[in-house]
């Protein structure tokens, strides 16, 4: 559908996606550069997300909360590395404690967003998210979905050995 | 097993230079390493477990891990208070699994983005 090509590579640890859509850059700038529509996509239906601060400036700070359904909260940051409206946005994305300060024992990943036209009209989003370490990808993805991991691995271990 | 592990090596075989083809010879080349490396290829395992295998100090078992490491055969990583040992094949493994979990919440961060652009704009525009 909207996701183009996806790459994943288990050894360098690093997934880029690319998805297409039928508007300019500039719009498609405004879903990063706009507070307001950054959080109607940022977090899943489930977990909203509210953008506290918004400095899309090199060396900038976003941060951000997502509330689940039991009024749960968990807290994130950027800080920005690159930025060339609209084409290249570079951040480093990491979790936050309550009062929002970035949690220095919790690694964090690179990711890198980027707006190319489409000869045709429209653009091209690529979005490359590089992991430090298979210990840091598994700090950040496999928080909360460690027992379905143990399961699909057990699966996998299965298939192995028939 | 083990015949994954070479097979996998074998994949990657062309990509070694000779000092790393050296590296993992020798470390196979010693029969406690080799045992240490079929123990970790489908579970990881902690140091102190694996030094109740082998008549030896908590400290050699601790080198022939990283000689193993630098072969590029087994990775180390802490979980808790543990060092914890396991093939490469294992991690390369847990580590698809994984971006294929991280892959659905950028397919699903996509879907909700062409939503957002599909709405109509105040101007009209889109």
């Amino acid at each position: 559908m909207t996701v183009t090509s996806v790459h994943k590579d288990p050894e360098l640890l690093t997934m880029t996606v690319t998805a297409e859509y039928g508007v300019t850059a500039d719009r498609a700038w405004e879903l990063w550069g706009d507070p307001r529509q950054l959080e109607r996509w940022w977090g899943p239906p489930t977990y909203p997300a509210t953008v506290v601060e918004h400095d899309l400036t090199p060396g900038g700070m976003v941060t951000y909360f997502m509330t689940g359904p039991e009024g749960d909260q968990s807290r994130g940051w950027w800080r920005i590395i690159d930025v060339e409206a609209p084409r290249l946005l570079v951040l480093e994305n990491g979790f936050a404690d309550d009062a929002g300060q970035p949690i220095p024992a919790m690694p964090t990943m690179i990711m890198r967003m980027r707006l190319d036209d489409r000869p045709g009209g429209g653009v091209v989003m690529t979005m490359e998210t590089t992991f430090p370490s298979l210990e840091a990808l598994e700090e950040l993805i496999g928080m909360g979905m460690e027992e379905g991991l143990k399961q699909a691995m057990g699966q996998i271990d299965d298939i192995l050995a028939a | 097993m083990r015949l994954g592990l070479f097979k996998y090596n074998q994949m990657v075989v062309d990509q070694l230079s000779d000092a790393e083809v050296d590296r993992l010879f020798h470390a196979l080349a010693d029969a406690t390493r080799r045992d240490i490396v079929g123990r970790v290829l489908n579970d990881e395992q902690s140091i102190t477990d694996l030094a109740r295998h082998y008549p030896m100090s908590m400290t050699a078992v601790q080198k022939h891990v990283a000689v193993l490491e630098g072969a590029g055969l087994v990775t180390k990583h802490r979980h808790g208070r543990e060092q914890r040992v396991r093939g490469v094949v294992q991690a390369i493994r847990t580590a698809q699994v994984l971006l294929d979990a991280y892959e659905q919440v950028w397919r699903d961060r996509f879907d909700r983005i062409g939503d957002l652009l599909a709405e109509p704009t105040e101007e009209g525009t889109t």
